[in-house]
C-alpha cells in the first residue's frame, strides 16, 4: 500500500505533468479560438 | 551504458503507488510535438524568400518543390511505423519516446542547416526523412502502453493521446510565426534560428514524456476492474502475433476503414480555405477562411477525444458506422448548402466531418486491440498506419485534380467542389461495407499459450540491461 506520503507526491507529480501538457496546449488553443471567431465577425 | 539501461523496459516498470494517470501527459509530450507536422505550411511561404526576402528572387525555392517535405515525411511516418513496429513494441515505449526526440529533433536541426545553406536536399533528408522517422515512432510508442495501463477505457486512453497530435499544430503554429518574426531582420528570414529553437524545444519536451512514462507490472489491473471472463463477439483476450495479424483479412479491411475514413478528411482539410471562399464568393474573406480553417483543426482535435471515448461505450465497429453513415449524409449536404448559399450549414457539416476524421484515427488503436489483443497492438498500429500514408498522398491529389478538371471543362468556381463531395460520401459508403465485413478473428490465428510464454521470455531478454 502506497503511504500518505508517496500519495502527496504522486499527486504533486501529477499536477506538474498535466500543467507542463495543459499550459502549452490551453494557450495554443485560446490562440485557434481567437483565429476562428474571425468566421463569425 | 547507464543511460541506455535507463532506457530499458525493466527500468520503466512501475513502483507501487503510481498513478496510471502520469502516463496520458507523458503520451502528450510527444504527440504535442510530432503534431507540429500539421503546421509545417506555416514555413512555406518564408521558405519561398529566403533569398529574395521580400519577394521570391529566381534562386529561390517553389513552392511545389516545398510540397515535397510533408509528402516525404508522411511516407516515412508509415514506412518507420511498419519496420520499427515490433522494434517499439519490445523495447517498450522510453526507448522509443527517446528515439523518437532525438530524430525529430535531428530532423530539425539539419533542416537548420538546409535553410542556412540553401540547400534543399537537405530539408528533405532533414525534416522528411529523420523527421518523418520520429513522426513514425513517436506516434505509436505510447499507444500500447496506454491500452495496458487503461483496459477499462482503451479508447479514451489512446484519445486523449492522439488528440494531443492534432493539438499540436495549435501551438506550433503561433509559436513558429512568433519565432520567425523575433529572428528576422530586413536582410534575413529568420527559418533557420527558428528551426533550431524548435528542434532543442520538442527534444526537451520529447524527454521529459519518456522521463515519467512508466509500463505497468506484470499482472496489474486498475483497482476494482473485472476483465470480461465471457470473451464478447468482436472483443478477444487473446493474442494475435504482428505478422499473423496482417495476414488477416480483418487488418486489411481495418486498413481500407482508416484509409477511406482518412481520403475523405485529409483532402478536404487541405483545400478548406480555397473551397469556402469559391464556394461563397463575396461572403467568405481570406481572413474568415483562415478562422474556418482554425475551427476544423479545433474539431479535429476534439473529436479526436470525444469519439475514442464514445467508441468505449457504443464499441468500435458502431463508432465507424457512425462515421461513414453521418459523414455520407454530411458530404452529400455540402453542395446543397452552397447552393442555398447557407455558410452556417457548410461550417457545420465540415466541423462534424472534421470530428469524425480525427476520431477515426483515435479510435483505431483500440480497435485493433479488440481485434488483435493486447501484447502486439503497438507494432500492429504501426502497420496500419500505412493508410495514413496512402491517404495523405491521394486525398489532396484527387480533391486538386477533380476541382481542375471541374474548372477545366467549364464548371463555376463555386461547383467545381460538388463533383468531389459526391465522390468522398462514394469513399465513404465503401468504408461502411468494409467495416461492415469485419468479424472476429479466426481462432486458428490465436497465440497458444506456449507461444506466449516464449515472446514474452524473448521481450525480457531483449530488454535485460547489457552485462546483466
Amino acid at each position: 500500500m502506497a503511504t500518505a506520503n508517496q500519495q502527496s507526491t504522486m499527486k504533486l507529480k501529477l499536477i506538474l505533468a498535466w500543467g507542463f501538457v495543459g499550459i502549452p496546449l490551453a494557450w495554443g488553443v485560446i490562440q485557434t479560438l481567437a483565429n476562428a471567431m474571425r468566421l463569425f465577425q | 551504458m547507464g543511460l541506455l539501461s535507463f532506457l530499458n523496459r525493466d527500468h520503466t516498470i512501475a513502483e507501487p503507488g503510481y498513478s496510471r494517470w502520469m502516463v496520458p501527459p507523458a503520451a502528450l509530450c510527444v504527440h504535442l510535438c510530432i503534431g507540429q507536422a500539421y503546421a509545417l505550411s506555416v514555413f512555406n511561404l518564408p521558405m519561398t524568400k529566403l533569398i529574395g526576402i521580400t519577394q521570391s528572387a529566381p534562386e529561390d525555392w517553389a513552392l511545389t518543390d516545398l510540397g515535397w517535405i510533408f509528402s516525404i515525411a508522411i511516407f516515412f511516418l508509415g514506412a518507420s511505423a511498419a519496420v520499427f513496429g515490433r522494434w517499439v513494441e519490445e523495447g517498450g515505449p522510453r526507448r522509443a519516446m527517446f528515439t523518437a526526440g532525438l530524430c525529430w529533433s535531428a530532423g530539425f536541426l539539419v533542416s537548420a542547416l538546409g535553410v542556412y545553406a540553401h540547400q534543399l536536399w537537405l530539408i528533405y533528408l532533414g525534416y522528411g526523412v529523420l523527421g518523418g522517422c520520429g513522426l513514425g515512432l513517436g506516434y505509436i510508442s505510447p499507444v500500447s502502453t496506454l491500452i495496458k495501463w487503461f483496459p477499462d477505457r482503451p479508447g479514451m486512453a489512446t484519445g486523449m493521446a492522439i488528440m494531443g497530435f492534432g493539438g499540436g499544430a495549435f501551438i506550433a503554429s503561433p509559436l513558429s510565426v512568433w519565432l520567425m518574426a523575433k529572428f528576422s531582420t530586413p536582410t534575413h528570414v529568420g527559418v533557420a534560428e527558428t528551426f533550431v529553437v524548435l528542434g532543442v524545444v520538442y527534444l526537451a519536451f520529447m524527454w521529459v514524456g519518456a522521463a515519467i512514462v512508466r509500463v505497468p507490472a506484470p499482472g496489474w489491473k486498475p483497482e476494482g476492474y473485472t476483465p470480461p471472463l465471457v470473451e464478447q463477439k468482436l472483443i478477444t483476450n487473446k493474442d494475435i502475433y504482428v505478422y499473423d495479424a496482417i495476414k488477416t483479412p480483418q487488418f486489411w479491411l481495418i486498413w481500407w476503414v482508416l484509409c477511406l475514413n482518412v481520403t475523405a478528411g485529409i483532402g478536404v482539410l487541405g483545400q478548406a480555405s480555397a473551397m469556402s471562399q469559391e464556394m461563397f464568393p463575396g461572403r467568405i474573406s481570406p481572413v474568415a477562411a483562415a478562422g474556418f480553417v482554425g475551427l476544423l483543426s479545433l474539431f479535429n482535435m476534439l473529436g479526436r477525444f470525444f469519439w475514442a471515448s464514445t467508441s468505449d461505450i457504443i464499441g468500435r465497429k458502431n463508432t465507424y458506422f457512425c462515421f461513414f453513415a453521418i459523414g455520407t449524409v454530411l458530404y452529400i449536404l455540402v453542395p446543397w448548402a452552397g447552393s442555398i448559399g447557407s455558410v452556417a450549414l457548410f461550417v457545420l457539416c465540415f466541423v462534424v466531418i472534421m470530428s469524425m476524421y480525427g476520431g477515426g484515427f483515435a479510435t483505431v488503436p483500440a480497435y485493433l486491440r479488440d481485434m488483435f489483443g493486447t501484447r502486439y497492438v503497438g507494432a500492429i498500429h504501426g502497420w496500419l498506419i500505412t493508410a495514413w500514408s496512402m491517404a495523405g498522398i491521394f486525398g489532396p491529389v484527387l480533391v486538386n485534380y477533380i476541382r481542375q478538371y471541374q474548372i477545366d471543362h467549364g464548371v463555376a468556381k463555386a461547383q467545381a467542389y460538388n463533383t468531389t463531395m459526391h465522390i468522398m460520401a462514394g469513399l465513404l459508403v465503401i468504408g461502411f461495407f468494409c467495416n461492415f465485413m469485419i468479424k472476429a478473428v479466426h481462432a486458428r490465428y490465436h497465440m497458444s499459450d506456449h507461444e506466449v510464454e516464449d515472446a514474452a521470455a524473448e521481450v525480457a531478454a531483449v530488454s535485460k540491461p547489457a552485462g546483466a
